[in-house]
């Protein structure tokens, strides 16, 4: 062999390979994800119960701007604490991509599995959130005797879902990118 | 150098030199290591810590990349490959053994062997049979489906030895693969990479302060202040000892 690069030719694996890869952590790390995903299910739970609020208040133009306040206030709660669930739960990985790096993983192929892990995990922790926060306006709105038709609520509810996959995918993969990117030997040397 | 010259280089370093941080600060773990590795052969690699023995390490599994100098794995530059190609190397070429393991802590035994497999593009039947296979060679083959946390660390370290043969790589690479492991499990370590260099004619290149790595050697790099400071063969080694 001389100093030919054609032999070089990397496939990814099929889809199915970073797929098992990312079931089987979520699987295996169950609680750990539990807890990540209940803090995404509470930022868009508290999101969402806003809005619901809102959608029942009357058109007082005092109430309107203090729940324009709370919703603000809220989204960047959510914003903060979807980012940093994810964010810790990919840096204390790096020893692990590290690792996968040296098995011949493609940085492309880490990014899937974290793309899909985050997706998931996204999806789950923002849908219960959604719910969680939904109930829990209506209840209030109730309590007061307000009645809201529950129609009303659901664009609220799929935009906190929405919003939740986003922030949730956005701050897994930036991590991860940036780990993939490295070489194997500093991801391997990273300790948290 | 000492070795015969009918063996072909499989890895050669010329004149690397790796410093991590700049200016005042600036830290030179490698300072000019040229030097070449023959394939079949079982090289240790010796060296205080902080003498730049990892970093040389790290250089010549392609882990990372030095500031000045070339590292040729089977000829080939690795400076000039892409992240794919680097990828595609790691893969097919070496197999990596660690001090800690690594296994893949959420995958069972024989996914973690059968994990380079379908990165290199083996169907999943064939790459089951053949990790099963290696799992067989390392004496593990009875406990396939049970996970890293669920082995002893002798057991995890001979995981990782079937994992890293994944491939078929010419070189394996062990960092203080006995660094981890009480006196006996290190001698059934010792011996079952001694036995893949002999029946399998892989180069096994270590790291380690283990005496008894160093006994079944055939050569010896001693690495001091970030430079290749002697080469010590098997037969010197010998008369050493007897002296």
């Amino acid at each position: 062999m001389t100093g030919d690069k054609s032999q070089f030719k990397n496939v990814d694996p099929p889809l199915w390979v970073a797929w098992h890869q990312a079931l089987a952590s979520i699987r295996v790390r169950f609680f750990r994800q539990l807890i990540t995903s209940s803090g995404i299910a509470l930022g868009i739970a508290f999101l969402v119960s806003m809005q619901t609020l809102r959608a029942a208040e009357s058109d007082v133009a005092k109430d309107q701007a203090r729940l324009q306040w709370l919703i603000g206030t809220s989204l960047i709660m959510c914003l903060v604490g979807v980012t940093n669930s994810m964010l810790m739960s990919v840096t204390e990985r790096f020893r692990e991509i590290g690792t996968i790096k040296c098995l011949g993983a493609s940085d492309g192929f880490i990014v899937k599995v974290f793309f899909i892990e985050a997706a998931l995990l996204g999806l789950v922790g923002s849908a219960m959130g959604a719910v969680l926060g939904g109930l829990l306006g209506f209840g209030v709105n109730a309590a007061n005797g307000l009645s809201v038709p529950f129609l009303t609520i659901v664009p609220a509810m799929l935009g906190g879902v929405v919003l939740g996959l986003l922030l949730t995918v956005v701050a897994a993969i930036a991590p991860a990118v940036q780990a993939a990117k490295m070489p194997a030997a500093a991801a391997l040397r990273v300790d948290i | 150098m000492n070795a015969p010259s009918n063996q072909e280089a499989v890895v050669r370093t010329v004149n690397i030199v790796k410093q991590y941080g700049e200016g005042e600060a600036a830290v030179r773990a490698l300072n000019g290591v040229s030097c070449e590795i023959f394939g079949g052969e079982y090289l240790s690699i010796m060296g205080p810590s902080g003498s730049g023995k990892s970093t040389f390490f790290n250089m010549i599994g392609g882990l990372d990349k030095p500031n000045e100098g070339s590292v040729f794995v089977n000829s080939v530059d690795i400076a000039q490959l892409t992240p794919r190609e680097l990828a595609f190397l790691r893969c097919h070429t070496i197999g990596y053994i660690f001090q800690t393991f690594n296994l893949i802590t959420v995958r069972t035994a024989l996914e973690n062997v059968t994990l380079p497999m379908l990165f290199a593009g083996t169907a999943p039947d064939e790459a089951e049979d053949r990790g099963m296979k290696l799992l067989d060679l390392v004496g593990l083959g009875h406990r396939y489906h049970h996970r890293p946390t669920e082995l002893s660390g002798g057991q995890q370290q001979r995981v990782a030895i079937a994992r890293s043969l994944a491939n078929n790589p010419a070189i394996i690479l062990a960092d203080e693969p006995t660094g981890n492991l009480d006196l006996k499990t290190g001698q059934e370590i010792i011996d079952l990479l001694k036995r893949l260099q002999s029946d399998h004619g892989v180069t096994i290149i270590s790291a380690t302060h283990d005496h008894k790595m160093l006994d079944v050697s055939d050569r010896i790099f001693h690495i001091r202040d970030g430079q290749l400071a002697d080469i010590e063969t098997k037969a010197e080694r010998a008369t050493a000892v007897a002296h």
